[in-house]
């Protein structure tokens, strides 16, 4: 939370000192202490901070390498968790079909939703922001084009919107180049299915700010609009923003596992949390439940985590809630 | 009166000939039709002749016209990979979808509402807080999750658990298909037999589960918005009882915003059924839809688009048709002249 | 503080008796105190006007005498009588029989204070049959009557309409009428006009004052505004940061204001054979609830304050005809402070 402190901040010279001014503000503020009162909040954005850490160190954290052919070893498949009679102390977890170390590939995986999240929530929120603030500010016919777009986009839901252009995508791209660029096409599937929340947000303080006496003011002594509405709309709309923006990214992860879980998603070759679930899926029957209820429980805390903040979140912003 | 729907259902035409759009313009610009539906060794002028013979040389327009007027009579075209008309195949899978979506929205309705309802009222109550809990573990859980979880638990592993406990508190559950149907002229249903309808328990859940907490979540902020208002306030100072207050007033206006929102809600349930028929096997169009995206089957992928679409489009209109009988505010009438002083 | 009511209560018992009054509102951070020590009485058919700025607490001190406190605020302290009856500790549902029947309020926007989704017809009839034995007719015949009552033209024919069809001050006659439609013994008016045109204020006070008079009925008038005071109230309470600072007949504090405070609300009016040397301008503002400064809280804005002030804070002790809460009158009433906690 600290860190989206410096965003509205950061314009302008004196960052230093601003920032830590905002930081001052921030720990004296109603959002920390109501983030200090509340374990269930703690406790979901250590989790949070947790898979985020682990995420990042995944190569120092995993206690193997997945994707290191030398080190599988196909004898080592199917192997149950440690506390199983036949388990393997090597394997915490245990192993999945090709022998690969469950908890490894869930960290590895883990970090490759997490990546496509954040990614996909920052596309979005830039796109939003942008086409929300160029409608509020000029309203006119370039407002009316992008919010009929809005309203016909929202008819549909993100899930759908997403998969639909995944698979454009796919038809589109040739199969190699798809499969290198599989990353961004992810981002943007899922990125452009959510851009249009923080555009009504934005939109609805850029058309009460541009009315201001000040904007008209700064606007007549030659300031560009965008320096104005970066200084001015944007401080206002960041509480807003920054909620949407959580709640967005587990909706985001969710999103890409389910992508990934139909088979349109991340390829086979490095498995997200969603693609393991949908190979693991396959050997349900079998008996071998670890290899898809393990990522499947990973998934579950670290969206619930996600959720939980963004809940707390939108109270804190909102003090008329609570 | 006439007027409101008279606009709205231009609307409905222009998201229509929008997505309409999109659809054509998959088929005209994505991959070369002809190469999908030729062999290798069609002659240059046998691939000529039938480009001419399907318009596909007419101007851009022209062939957009031709595509709305075969779609609205229900011509898709045919599919590349199962070389039969798109029309067929969806015919044939809708039934499946629809009684699973019907289901569904069934259980998150009349759950979801009254749930929604009770935390709303009861705002600070222990079973509130339960419920909450719940809903919030049911909106992280992605829909697959859950699917997965049921069948592991009513599938595979509920003879041991019953074993272990020694007596059956889990049924067995089937967890593929649909179970048996029965064909009522072109629709096929599986209501009518014992195994269909055992095999809608675990997806409809599934599906259901989700829209569920949503709606419950939904109802229950829009019910605190309300109790918050005015009037509210002053039924309560009138000394109107509880019930009156609280159901009378209070949950008919969380209504209008509700409506507006389980409805759309609704309508995705049609486009989630695709990730339950996933998990589930159950043969309907999301199913299909799945398919031709991996196989690049482009009518198919454009048509099932046309479908949802108009799902959506109807749902909308019927909710603000609702709307507009449940808030008079909507219904402007001559008569406000008179209240001026 | 001597007791107005224990003074009359021998030959003439208080409809509405409020003794030491305390209102907390817990917070994150502590308790405020937004009502505190408050006592006054109102006779039978009598007009008591409460004034203060915004944040005063004579809205909650309204709220807390029907009965509506929204949580977390509540009654921490003192009692409140209604005829005799101890109605502050009551069970909701004995509560609720006494809203609307014995005790009616009228809130201070008409905009909100109508459910939109009803007509005013309904709204009235619901609250006439929930507290007497008429049928759906005869409710139906007396709204009728009480819109014809307060002013509504055409009444037989509105009575169907909807509260959007309705003008401001029109709609805030309604809210009256609903009010008074079971002849309630008290009415607390809550900024009855505030929100209204300042053309049509007069004409809601007028009506609101006649109509009481007709039905017997006591008005507890909360405003911030003492032109309307003045023309309405037969006395006054005067409230400064959650207390009562002075309390009289109208004409003695309007004329004679002795709390500086007073004073000072008063040079907000002109009025004529005012002294002009009391019209003073009141510096700051009110202070925060969470920033009540120690001793007297006006004293950081009074112009006479002295030592005393900034220590301890003053009771309410009588001075001529009416009662202040400042230490400038210590001398007429000392020896009597300690009677009280």
């Amino acid at each position: 939370m600290a860190v989206s402190q410096d965003k509205p901040i950061a314009v302008e010279a004196g960052i230093g000192a601003r920032f830590v001014d905002a930081l001052k503000r921030f720990f004296d503020g109603d959002i920390w202490y109501s983030f200090t009162r509340s374990p269930v909040v703690i406790v979901s954005a250590v989790v949070t901070l947790f898979f985020v850490l682990s995420s990042i160190g995944a190569p120092l954290v995993a206690p193997h390498d997945p994707f290191d052919l030398a080190s599988i070893d196909l004898l080592d498949a199917e192997i149950p968790p440690l506390w199983y009679a036949d388990g393997d102390p090597r394997f915490l977890l245990g192993t999945d079909a090709q022998g690969r170390d469950i908890l490894s590939t869930m960290i590895y995986g883990s970090r490759i939703s997490l990546g496509v999240g954040f990614a996909s929530v920052l596309f979005a929120m830039v796109l939003g922001i942008a086409l929300g603030l160029v409608s509020g500010y000029f309203g006119g016919t370039v407002d009316a084009v992008i919010m009929r777009i809005a309203d016909v986009q929202l008819t549909f839901p993100a899930i759908l919107i997403a998969l639909l252009i995944d698979g454009l995508a796919r038809a589109v791209l040739p199969r190699d180049f798809h499969s290198e660029v599989w990353f961004y096409v992810l981002v943007l599937a899922i990125g452009l299915s959510f851009w249009v929340q923080y555009a009504r947000t934005v939109r609805g303080s850029a058309m009460v700010e541009r009315n201001k006496e000040y904007v008209q003011a700064a606007r007549v002594i030659g300031i560009p609009p965008v320096l104005i509405m970066i200084r001015h709309v944007l401080p206002n709309v960041m509480g807003p923003v920054l909620v949407i923006a959580t709640i967005n990214l587990a909706i985001a992860v969710i999103t890409e596992a389910t992508l990934s879980f139909l088979g349109v998603g991340v390829p086979l070759t490095s498995p997200s949390l969603g693609t393991l679930i949908r190979v693991g899926n396959d050997f349900l029957f079998s008996g071998s439940w670890w290899i898809t209820i393990f990522p499947g429980a990973a998934l579950a805390v670290l969206v619930l985590a996600v959720n939980l903040l963004g809940d707390w979140l939108r109270d804190a912003l909102n003090p008329k809630l609570r | 009166m006439i007027a409101f729907i008279v606009r709205r259902l231009l609307q409905s035409i222009l998201v229509m000939l929008a997505v309409g759009f999109i659809a054509f313009s998959l088929f005209t610009y994505v991959g070369d039709p002809i190469n999908n539906m030729v062999g290798q060794d069609t002659t240059l002028e046998q691939r000529q002749e039938l480009r001419e013979r399907l318009g596909l040389d007419d101007p851009f327009f022209v062939q957009y016209g031709r595509f709305l007027v075969n779609a609205v009579q229900g011509d898709f075209g045919l599919s590349y990979r199962h070389r039969r008309p798109v029309s067929e195949l969806i015919a044939e899978r809708m039934p499946a979808t629809l009684e699973l979506s019907f289901v569904a929205a069934v259980l998150a309705l009349f759950i979801g509402v009254p749930m929604g309802v009770y935390t709303g009222l009861h705002r600070r109550g222990f079973l509130s807080q339960v419920f909450l809990t719940v809903s919030l573990i049911g909106i992280s859980l992605p829909t697959f999750l859950i699917g997965i979880l049921l069948i592991l638990v009513f599938g595979v592993m509920s003879q041991d658990i019953n074993q272990a406990i020694g007596f059956s508190l889990l049924p067995q559950l089937p967890t593929f298909g649909r179970g048996e149907t029965t064909q009522i002229g072109w629709w096929s249903t599986g209501f009518l037999t014992q195994s269909g309808i055992l095999a809608l328990i675990l997806p409809s859940i599934t599906l259901a589960l989700f829209q569920m907490t949503l709606i419950m979540r939904l109802v229950r902020s829009e019910m605190l918005e309300v109790l918050r208002t005015d009037y509210i306030k002053f039924a309560r100072a009138r000394g109107l009882t509880n019930r009156a207050v609280n159901f009378g007033h209070a949950l008919k206006n969380t209504l209008v915003p509700v409506i507006t929102i389980t409805g759309l809600q609704l309508g995705s349930i049609i486009a989630f059924a695709l990730i339950t028929e996933q998990v589930f096997q159950w043969p309907g169009m999301g199913l299909l839809f799945i398919q031709a995206i991996n196989e690049v089957d482009i009518p198919v992928m454009a048509s099932y688009l046309i479908m949802i679409g108009f799902f959506f489009v109807v749902i909308n209109l019927i909710v603000d048709l609702l709307y507009y009988v449940v808030d008079p505010r909507l219904r402007a009438d001559k008569a406000v002249a008179g209240g001026h002083q | 503080m001597s007791d107005p009511a224990r003074e009359f209560r021998p030959s003439n018992q208080p409809l509405l008796r409020v003794d030491n009054l305390r209102i907390e509102i817990p917070n994150r951070r502590g308790t405020l105190v937004a009502v505190d020590d408050v006592s006054f009485h109102i006779s039978e058919g009598e007009v008591l006007g409460v004034v203060g700025e915004s944040g005063a607490g004579k809205s909650l001190t309204g709220s807390a005498v029907i009965g509506l406190l929204e949580p977390p605020c509540h009654i921490a302290g003192g009692t409140i009588h209604l005829d005799g009856r101890r109605v502050d500790n009551l069970p909701y549902e004995q509560m609720r029989r006494i809203r609307g029947r014995e005790i009616g309020m009228v809130f201070q926007d008409p905009l909100t204070s109508l459910n939109p989704l009803y007509t005013v017809g309904r709204q009235l009839t619901e609250t006439i049959l929930t507290h007497t034995d008429l049928g759906e007719k005869a409710a139906r015949q007396r709204a009728i009557d009480l819109l014809q009552e307060v002013g509504i033209p055409a009444a037989a024919e509105r009575i169907d309409h909807y509260p959007h069809q309705f003008s401001g001050g029109m709609r805030q006659r309604v809210v009256i009428a609903l009010a008074l439609c079971i002849n309630p013994r008290l009415i607390i008016a809550d900024e009855p006009t505030t929100a209204l045109d300042v053309s049509i204020q007069a004409q809601i006070i007028a009506l609101l004052k006649r109509l009481c008079r007709e039905h017997g009925a006591a008005v507890m008038l909360v405003t911030h505004d003492m032109g309307v005071i003045a023309e309405t109230a037969d006395r006054v309470a005067v409230m400064y940061a959650g207390r009562i600072v002075e309390i009289g007949p109208v004409a003695d504090v309007v004329l004679r204001a002795q709390h500086p405070y007073t004073a000072g609300l008063m040079g907000s009016i002109p009025l004529v054979g005012h002294d002009v040397e009391d019209l003073t301008q009141i510096d700051g503002a009110m202070p925060r609830l969470n920033a009540i400064p120690q001793g007297c809280a006006f004293n950081p804005r009074c112009p006479r304050a002295f030592d005393r002030c900034r220590r301890e804070r003053p009771d309410l002790q009588p001075v001529g005809a009416t009662q202040a809460a400042c230490w400038l009158f210590d001398e007429a009433a000392a020896g009597r402070s300690g009677t009280h906690g």
